[in-house]
């Protein structure tokens, strides 16, 4: 599945980060890294992350989404 | 004019995605074609000096999620080599053409290319920009180079220093500025990105150049000598020098262009040779040089991924329907990671004039510092203080007074402005910028 996460909105609140570890790491005080492609086993951990971001930064590509090309 | 119906977009990246889709979703049913010279599907470049290059995520995961079905058509691996406006016609490298009623230019820029060319053709010179650079450049550092030399201390400079370093690899970074991101941040802060790289490890050489480049007689690069006499021996070399615009294929098009961008106004509309918006041809991301209200008179460049993806919207609502969109009420923002520290920036801290630390302190790698100009507060960078950058935000949407009248918590005592100390910079200009 493919992700992407607005560092300028994202503030650091690190909810993703409890929610889908293995996606979401905090690295230092304030640095987050993301897996951009995670495992589609991770959907539903990711989904959830991204519904408790506070500030709705985490963009997650729908299912059966246009690929193309 | 007449409604769209046969829509051209050159340069299938960050900016021109993101404007296919959000035309799509604003109705458009009409031909759709999206021109890339790069043979890949548009993928993210900020994870490439970042999560690639530590070894985390590989080259070809970091593919730009789909936010709108774009039943378009892709001639990917083709440039676009020449434009007529009054014909409304695409050249492709490849000798085909396309017909369009609506164009958007969305091409971005490339990595400017070390200097001397004999020496660019060495093994083991690399550039980043592109997700095959990355490819390469993430193959060299698993093979354990003894050292890395990074030319150019600008924010990818100094991220793929960060991610040699997080590898366990010796890194040199020879800077021509007193500091590293002296350019977009100015001296103050650019002192604390200093003090990051060498607790990190970085053998940091500011003010100085290099002056050449030698290799062995397999032609694979061993050093670099430097103008204050020093030689570095390095097996890797990763020369980041800031960014080209690709507006070579629009000369003679009779739409502006030339090495600052294409000039647009605050709907995105491509300007005629007589200065005059066109109403047909539209511009967005990367190769945009354009009026922000921050920035007064002076056009700007903002190599910054939010930038891109409001411009391909402003851009694809102004084609559907025009005068319904503006550019010119987004603040700039951007965001870069390097040695554990998260650095973000709102508004235009390189228009300013003048620099304060208005939360925090230096020394605890913890602050906001202001920049202004002319009595105004202009920008902002908050390193490893994310959560406050809103504040500054508003304060840079309202006008306020610089220095600040403002109170905050955390604020430093006595703390006074002090000269911004750009370099006669570009305001906004370079991501890459060394
Ligand atoms: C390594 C790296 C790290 C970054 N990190 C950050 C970050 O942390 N934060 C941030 O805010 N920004 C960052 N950026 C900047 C951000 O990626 C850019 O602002 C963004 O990619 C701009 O998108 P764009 O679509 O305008 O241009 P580009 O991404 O440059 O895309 C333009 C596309 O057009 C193609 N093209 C060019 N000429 C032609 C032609 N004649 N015909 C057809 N196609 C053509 C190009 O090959 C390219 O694929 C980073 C950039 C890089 C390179
Ligand atoms: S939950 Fe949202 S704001 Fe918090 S770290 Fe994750 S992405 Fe950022």
């Amino acid at each position: 599945m493919r992700i992407l996460v607005d560092l300028n909105k994202c503030q650091l609140y690190a909810q993703c980060c409890f929610l889908a570890p293995d996606v979401f790491k905090l690295e230092g005080e304030e640095v987050l890294v993301y897996h951009p492609a995670p495992d589609e086993t991770m959907r539903e951990r990711v989904l959830r992350a991204a519904a408790a971001c506070p500030v709705l930064a985490i963009v997650v590509e729908p299912v059966g989404a246009d690929s193309s090309p | 004019m007449s409604a769209p119906c046969d829509v051209v977009i050159v340069g299938a990246s960050l900016a021109g995605l993101r404007a296919a889709e959000a035309l799509r979703e604003g109705g458009y049913a009409g031909r759709l074609t999206l021109v890339g010279d790069e043979p890949h599907a548009p993928y993210d470049r900020p994870p490439l000096s970042k999560q690639v290059l530590s070894g985390w995520v590989r080259p070809q995961e970091t593919f730009l999620p789909r936010l709108h079905p774009i039943a378009g058509a892709w001639r990917l691996g083709v440039a676009a080599s020449g434009l007529d406006t009054a014909a409304q016609r695409v050249d492709l490298a490849d000798g085909t053409a396309l017909d369009y009623d609506r164009l958007i230019i969305a091409t971005g820029t490339r990595a400017r290319p070390w200097p001397v060319e004999a020496e660019a053709g060495l093994g083991g010179m690399h550039l980043l920009r592109t997700l095959d650079h990355a490819a390469a450049l993430t193959a060299a550092l698993e093979a354990k180079p003894s050292r890395v030399l990074v030319v150019g201390a600008g924010f990818t400079g100094s991220e793929v220093a960060s991610a040699c370093r997080d590898r366990g690899i010796e890194v040199t970074v020879v800077e021509q500025g007193s500091t590293p991101l002296a350019a977009v941040l100015g001296p103050v802060v650019g002192g604390h990105a200093a003090i990051l790289q060498r607790r990190a490890g970085v053998d940091l050489r500011c003010g100085v150049s290099v002056t050449s480049l030698f290799g062995d007689v397999q032609g694979r690069v061993r050093g670099a000598r430097l103008s204050d006499g020093n030689v570095v021996e390095a097996d890797v070399v990763v020369a980041c020098l800031g960014a080209v615009r690709n507006t070579e294929w629009l000369a003679g098009s009779g739409v502006q262009a030339g090495p600052a961008g294409v000039p647009c106004d605050a709907a995105c509309r491509a300007l005629s040779a007589d200065g005059a918006p066109t109403d047909d041809i539209f511009v967005c991301g990367d190769v945009s040089h354009f009026h922000h209200p921050l920035a007064g008179e002076r056009r700007i460049a903002l190599e910054h991924w939010g930038n891109a993806i409001n411009q391909a919207r402003v851009a694809a609502a102004n084609l559907l329907r025009p005068g319904s969109a503006t550019n010119a009420t987004a603040l700039p923002a951007f965001w870069s990671m390097q040695f554990g520290a998260n650095f973000k920036s709102v508004g235009l801290p390189s228009h300013g004039e003048q620099v304060m630390i208005v939360q925090g302190a230096l020394e605890t790698g913890r602050f906001v510092a202001a920049y202004g100009r002319g009595g105004r507060i202009v920008g902002a960078i908050a390193v490893n203080q994310a959560q406050w950058l809103p504040f500054y935000e508003q304060q840079i949407l309202a006008g306020a007074a610089f220095p600040p009248d403002w109170r905050v918590v955390d604020q430093p005592q006595g703390a006074t402005p002090q000269p911004a100390g750009f370099p006669g910079a570009t305001p906004g200009a370079a991501y890459a910028g060394a």
